[in-house]
């Protein structure tokens, strides 16, 4: 089932959560909703759910408004990030609640519940916990259970809450594997909320990535981790070197020093002569230049190397500004060939930089 | 609930810091805190516990028997049984009701609606009492209107209930308010996002969850029922017979030199704290 949403406004006092948010999410996708904490997102999800009101706006459930649709109503499975497991009850019951609470008339029977229960438990690859009680579960095991608890009532849409957010990074990392699968097996419409760019990248097919109640971007994880629409989605995804500067059409003017735009890379023709501008070069796009007197590039000082697998990461700072940070990956190799060592003053020169107007 | 779930974690670190040669106390100092302890536990508590007993048995059985069977103190029983079993289920309407729109709902005047489950703890039962003849007594406000209508309260057992179901107004409230504010409201949303009425919601999720404690604010609130003294003495009137709760009947038996039938009666009353403690202790066991 597709979802809308419609300039949705949220007011938490003096607080704008979400600010005129309009999204469209695809029948049958895995989307990610991106964004620092305070950023909005669990606010959306529980609009979307109905649990929290919107001050303005519309959400359409396949195209029909849902905005004054009860909860109960709505037909969504939420999955909240502690999970929110019955704890009285056993996981066989916790599963089997949704079925068990409907009309009389729309209620399976003993036996279906059964069936529906097992089958439930099998998915999420649980069967033999079916007796415990949730607090005899580890957290990635509460986790499954709460997954099976809101598919035993057929949602038509999937909502998840920071599904990895409670769990060590080791289960963390399975689980994502097997929600993705998951997915692929049900194409049920999910939308899931999570603050690490590394988790929306791997498990969504489509990222909506959020800023102060705003989005910033939206689109593939491919799409939006090699074309950051803005500054924060530049930032927010993946490690990133930030130039302030001045635009001088050959390259950003970082206090006397010239960052060289590359010459396979496009003009940016948008940008004005001497207007303040960011650029940012993630750390395997910088390239270390050994000669200090050569006449381009940033100049900076090697403050730490730490060479421990195949890349090595140079650690840097500005050479008349010692506060700014820099950050390098170069192949472990070349630490040795180029006999980079700390302390050593050198150059740095983009391979690709993303220029962005300042303010 | 949580008070006791601390408890019993404080005594395990309690545990830990006597086992450790590092923490450990000395001897002296150890023995001396128990010693003191102990022996202001035997002389607060534990005498006056006993001397209930002894003095009741004093003159022996036979007396005792006929204390606890007289007509009056069967009254007695009854009106303090009645009470109770009147105030206790209204108390656990509304104790439960409140502290669910208290810990699950924002609304304004809350805070004051907090405030006022606290008064009858910070009154002293005796103006609580007072208030009571103030307004429905002879003289009081609606004084005249009731006995145009024949309604007798003060100085009758509705008076009683009244002032009962005052005193107790405090106890599930309190008990189940910082429960539930502590559980929070995701398991009923994970509920309703299941399709679950209201009214299923609370039956099957709420309840439960906070089952324990709430039989524990009963079982305070019963106590307290039975033993109210102050505020039910001034509606009561003393009518023998009548309007004489059990702890209002071992203060007349006792005015009246009666010593080993009002101690008799009195140990009725304590039987009843040793039977609340012993369901304390049970709840304290089940629930942690």
């Amino acid at each position: 089932m597709s979802i809308q949403v419609k300039n949705i406004n949220k007011r938490f006092s003096n607080f704008q959560a979400l600010n005129d948010i309009s999204l469209d999410f695809p029948t049958g996708k895995l989307v990610a909703l991106l964004g620092p904490s305070g950023c909005g997102k669990t606010t959306l999800l529980r609009i979307i759910a109905g649990l929290e009101t919107a001050d303005s706006g519309q959400i359409l459930l396949e195209g029909a408004d849902a905005s004054n649709l009860h909860v109960r109503e709505r037909q969504i499975g939420f999955m909240f990030q502690h999970y929110a497991l019955f704890q009285h009850m056993s996981v066989f019951e916790n599963v089997a609640f949704g079925l068990r609470v409907k009309p009389k008339n729309e209620r399976p029977s003993e036996a279906a519940i059964r069936q529906r229960v097992t089958e439930l438990l099998e998915l999420v690859q649980l069967g033999n916990l079916a007796k415990r009680y949730p607090s005899q579960l580890s957290g990635g095991q509460r986790q499954r259970i709460a997954l099976a608890r809101a598919l035993a009532v057929n949602p038509r849409v999937l909502l998840l809450d920071e599904p990895f957010g409670a769990l060590d990074a080791k289960v963390r990392k399975e689980l994502r594997r097997w929600l993705r699968q998951l997915h692929d097996e049900l194409h049920i419409t999910s939308i899931f909320v999570t603050h690490d760019q590394e988790e929306a990248l791997e498990v969504a097919d489509e990222i909506v990535l959020m800023n102060k109640g705003q989005v910033e971007q939206v689109g593939s994880p491919l799409e939006v981790f090699r074309h950051p629409a803005t500054p924060f989605a530049f930032n927010f995804l993946g490690t990133a070197n930030r130039f302030d500067g001045k635009w001088a059409r050959s390259g950003v003017l970082v206090s006397e020093d010239l960052l060289p735009l590359p010459p396979t890379q496009a003009i940016h023709t948008h940008l004005a002569e001497g207007g303040d501008v960011i650029a940012f070069a993630r750390p395997h796009d910088l390239q270390i230049e050994t000669n200090f007197e050569a006449a381009q590039g940033v100049r900076a000082k090697i403050s730490r190397i730490l060479a421990f697998g195949p890349m090595a990461r140079v650690e840097l700072s500005h050479a008349t500004q010692p506060e700014t940070y820099y950050e390098v990956d170069v192949p472990a190799l070349s630490i040795a060939s180029l006999n980079l060592h700390e302390g050593q003053a050198v150059r740095l020169r983009p391979s690709q930089l993303q220029v962005f107007p300042a303010g | 609930m949580s008070g006791m779930v601390g408890g019993i974690q404080a005594y395990q670190g309690a545990d830990i810091y006597e086992l450790s040669p590092a923490t450990r106390e000395p001897k002296w100092a150890r023995y001396t805190i128990l010693g003191l302890s102990l022996a202001f536990f035997a002389i607060f508590l534990l005498m006056p516990l006993l001397a209930v007993f002894v003095e009741a048995l004093r003159k022996g059985w036979d007396v005792y028997w006929q204390a606890i069977t007289h007509p009056d103190t069967g009254a007695a029983i009854r009106l303090t049984l009645l009470a109770a079993a009147i105030a206790i289920p209204l108390n656990l309407v509304f104790g439960v009701a409140a502290a669910w729109c208290i810990s699950k709902f924002e609304f304004r005047g809350k805070q004051l609606l907090i405030t006022l489950i606290d008064l009858p703890f910070s009154v002293s039962p005796v103006v609580a009492g007072l208030v009571y003849v103030l307004v429905f007594g002879a003289h009081g406000w609606f004084g005249e209107w009731l006995s145009e209508h024949n309604i007798k309260i003060i100085f009758a057992v509705p008076g009683i209930v009244l002032a009962t179901i005052f005193v107790t107004f405090p106890f599930v409230a309190r008990e189940l308010i910082p429960l539930m504010q502590a559980q929070g409201t995701d398991a009923e949303e994970a509920a309703v996002s299941l399709g679950a009425s209201g009214w299923q919601t609370f039956w099957r999720v709420t309840l439960p969850s906070i089952k324990w404690g709430l039989l524990y604010g009963v079982i305070l609130c019963n106590a307290r029922a039975m033993g109210e003294f102050g505020a039910v003495s001034v509606v009561s009137g003393h009518l023998r017979g009548q309007t004489t709760t059990l702890p209002l009947h071992v203060e007349i038996l006792y005015n009246e030199y009666q010593f080993a039938a009002a101690f008799a009666v009195a140990s009725l009353l304590a039987l009843l704290a040793l039977v609340t403690l012993g369901i304390k202790l049970f709840i304290e066991w089940r629930s942690a």
